[in-house]
């Protein structure tokens, strides 16, 4: 059945004792491999050991103290009473203004640096320094967040330029009925814009990286087609980043969530008894939900604060509060990391690449 | 736009069949191109630089309308720098520029009045490699419409399902429609580019070598392809196999180091050519 050989008959091949000596394994394991193989299992394994140990050390803390009565409920001096609700507030809104604001910001800037911007030597200069900022300790910008937004270089002050300069002394200004304070003081505002000044690095150096990686090839078809170069950004290179541009934001929720250093300095409060805008129930949103305008100008904690807080409490009790502040703290974290992570996949399903 | 563009459609499928009625009419047939064909790409003295180095010298060439010329020469002479002044696609690299006169249909394309935009979608491209958008099928032909402001599903459906005929991929696509572009083989992809570039309803296409990426049973297609087009498109392909601008060209441009060494009908430049350079270029000799 085999079809006719067009090789023309060989010899049987002699088998050489060299060559068979040469392919005999020596020992049945290579020492080196298995230590080397073991030392990299054991590091793997190592960093889930901590985290659980992490974990455990948590969970066995808050023993008793994570209820729904702790979520629901705002501060308080007595540790049976005491709440997370406040914080858990303020970190919502601190998350999603924060967003609101660095998204823009970060992408756009982002899409200039790699789409628009000629090679000059200012553009490398901004390169090179937005990953230096990216570097920069987090109270580094809290002192930065103090001196712009909670102060803003003491214009309004009553020896302030803009008072000398219009002869009034300005504290607030409202517009369509929300007042506005001027410097915006120790508000959520303040804090959420010094969180945006410290993911913004993170944001366009990620988003740079997503751009980076697309292929030229699909901006020249584009182009080629008579697109505008908005319209290649548009609806080719954007969507195709979408996953990268999502990254960056998972990396950038874990800081926003976690940190405590930067808010501290710009103002957050320790001890908060009340809900940024004073909407703390669904009842008090329809009651008056002009309140949602108002919250990112008033006084406000975060969760991280108000662990911090708990921590430096005398009585044994708070400790475990503050355990279980950490719990609901890594909960939403985790959530919010969840919901990210499935966006960011669903967008890559509809990249069909 | 889309009434317009399918108007032509017609207008072209008309033309295709009484050209049918008539074999005898057809320049191929022939062997030579008729008295009648206009000019339809012009250079003239064109001079192109990248930064300090130049890349193309004093190029004057005429490309009639409704035919195939290919441009042949060896690696680096300048034909692809010379395919992207037609539709200005140079305009993107940092630090070209050219002197000299690029003419379609005797309009400079250079012109300070000139919508660069709307230029590349009268001449099309495709590239050496296929470039499928990651999006549908059906998303990739659908672009170049959406892009004059075609929402109209109806249209664009009868445009998508035109151009994809056109390009001969109508029927291996035409149940997937909303499958990923990517999920197609080579060959099928470079179609589905010559596709998406014929909807912006362009008369001049420009092919970057779009068969040398493709095994032999695809590469045949696309030749097949684009003599088919050559009846309704001005064709400009740059090529390195030789096979393929004898097979499928009118005629035929030889560029070496930046310069036009010969230009001709193609059955003339193979078998008579001229130039020294270009007899040794097309038997072998070196490139």
């Amino acid at each position: 059945m085999t079809p006719p050989s067009r090789v023309p008959p060989l010899a049987a091949p002699i088998a050489s004792a060299e060559l068979q000596q040469a392919l005999t394994r020596k020992s049945a394991v290579r020492p080196a491999e298995v230590v080397f193989s073991s030392l990299c299992l054991l590091a793997a394994w190592s960093s889930l050991g901590i985290l659980c140990v992490l974990v455990g050390t948590v969970v066995w803390k808050a023993g008793g103290y994570l209820d729904w009565q702790f979520l629901t409920s705002f501060d308080s001096q007595r540790p049976e009473l005491a709440g997370i609700w406040a914080g858990l507030l303020g970190t919502s809104w601190m998350i999603f203004l924060t967003f609101t604001t660095a998204i823009p910001i970060g992408v756009g800037a982002a899409v200039y640096l790699e789409e628009y911007a000629r090679e000059t030597w200012i553009v490398r200069f901004i390169r090179v320094n937005l990953s230096n900022l990216a570097g920069v300790p987090s109270i580094v910008y809290g002192i930065l967040g103090l001196t712009v937004f909670v102060r803003m270089f003491d214009m309004f002050s009553r020896e302030g330029i803009i008072t000398r300069l219009s002869g009034r002394h300005i504290e607030a200004i409202v517009i369509a009925g929300v007042e506005i304070p001027l410097p915006f003081g120790t508000t959520l505002a303040s804090g959420a814009l010094t969180m945006s000044l410290l993911i913004l690095p993170v944001i366009i150096v990620a988003t740079q990286e997503a751009l980076r990686s697309i292929p030229p090839s699909l901006r020249h078809a584009s182009l080629a087609l008579g697109a505008t170069r908005w319209q290649t950004v548009r609806y080719q290179v954007l969507p195709a980043a979408v996953p990268g541009i999502m990254t960056s934001i998972i990396l950038s929720i874990s800081r926003v969530i976690g940190e405590t250093a930067p808010l501290i300095v710009v103002g957050a409060v320790g001890f908060a008894r009340f809900a940024p805008g004073k909407i703390g129930s669904l009842k008090d949103l329809a009651d008056h939900p002009s309140g949602l305008l108002q919250a990112p100008f008033g006084k406000y904690t975060v969760m991280p604060v108000q662990i911090f807080n708990w921590v430096g409490q005398a009585r044994q009790e708070f400790q475990g509060i503050a355990a279980a502040g950490i719990l609901v703290l890594l909960g939403l974290l985790l959530i919010l990391n969840g919901v990210a992570i499935i966006i960011r996949n669903r967008y890559q399903k509809k990249l069909r690449w | 736009m889309a009434k317009a563009f399918t108007n032509l459609m017609n207008d072209r499928a008309a033309a295709e069949q009484a050209k049918g009625g008539a074999p005898s009419g057809s320049p191929d047939a022939a062997g030579q191109t008729p008295a009648v064909q206009r000019v339809k790409v012009e250079t003239r003295k064109l001079n192109f630089f990248y930064g300090a180095s130049q890349a193309l010298f004093d190029i004057s060439m005429r490309i009639p309308e409704k035919s195939v010329t290919a441009l042949i020469g060896p690696s680096g002479c300048g034909k692809s720098t010379f395919l992207r002044t037609l539709n200005r696609m140079n305009d993107i690299v940092e630090g070209a520029r050219h002197t000299g006169e690029i003419l379609l249909e005797g309009i400079n394309i250079d012109g300070p009045e000139i919508d660069v935009v709307a230029l590349r979608k009268r001449v099309g491209m495709v590239f050496q490699k296929s470039t499928p958008f990651p999006k549908t099928i059906f998303e990739n032909v659908a672009f170049g419409p959406r892009l004059t402001g075609v929402k109209d599903r109806r249209e664009l459906d009868e445009i998508v399902t035109t151009c994809l005929k056109r390009a001969a991929l109508w029927e291996e696509v035409k149940n997937r429609m909303t499958d990923s572009a990517m999920a197609l083989s080579g060959g099928q992809q470079q179609r589905l580019c010559i596709a998406r570039a014929l909807a912006t309803n362009p008369d001049v296409l420009l092919m970057d070598e779009p068969a040398s990426a493709l095994d032999p049973a695809s590469t045949s297609r696309i030749e097949d392809l684009i003599f088919e087009l050559k009846e309704n498109y001005t064709i400009i392909i740059v090529t390195h196999n030789m096979q393929q601008a004898a097979r499928v060209s009118d005629m035929t441009a030889f560029f070496y180091q930046g310069h036009l060494v010969e230009m001709g009908h193609t059955q003339q430049l193979f078998t008579k050519p001229r130039e020294k350079h270009t007899e040794d270029y097309i038997t072998g000799r070196f490139g």
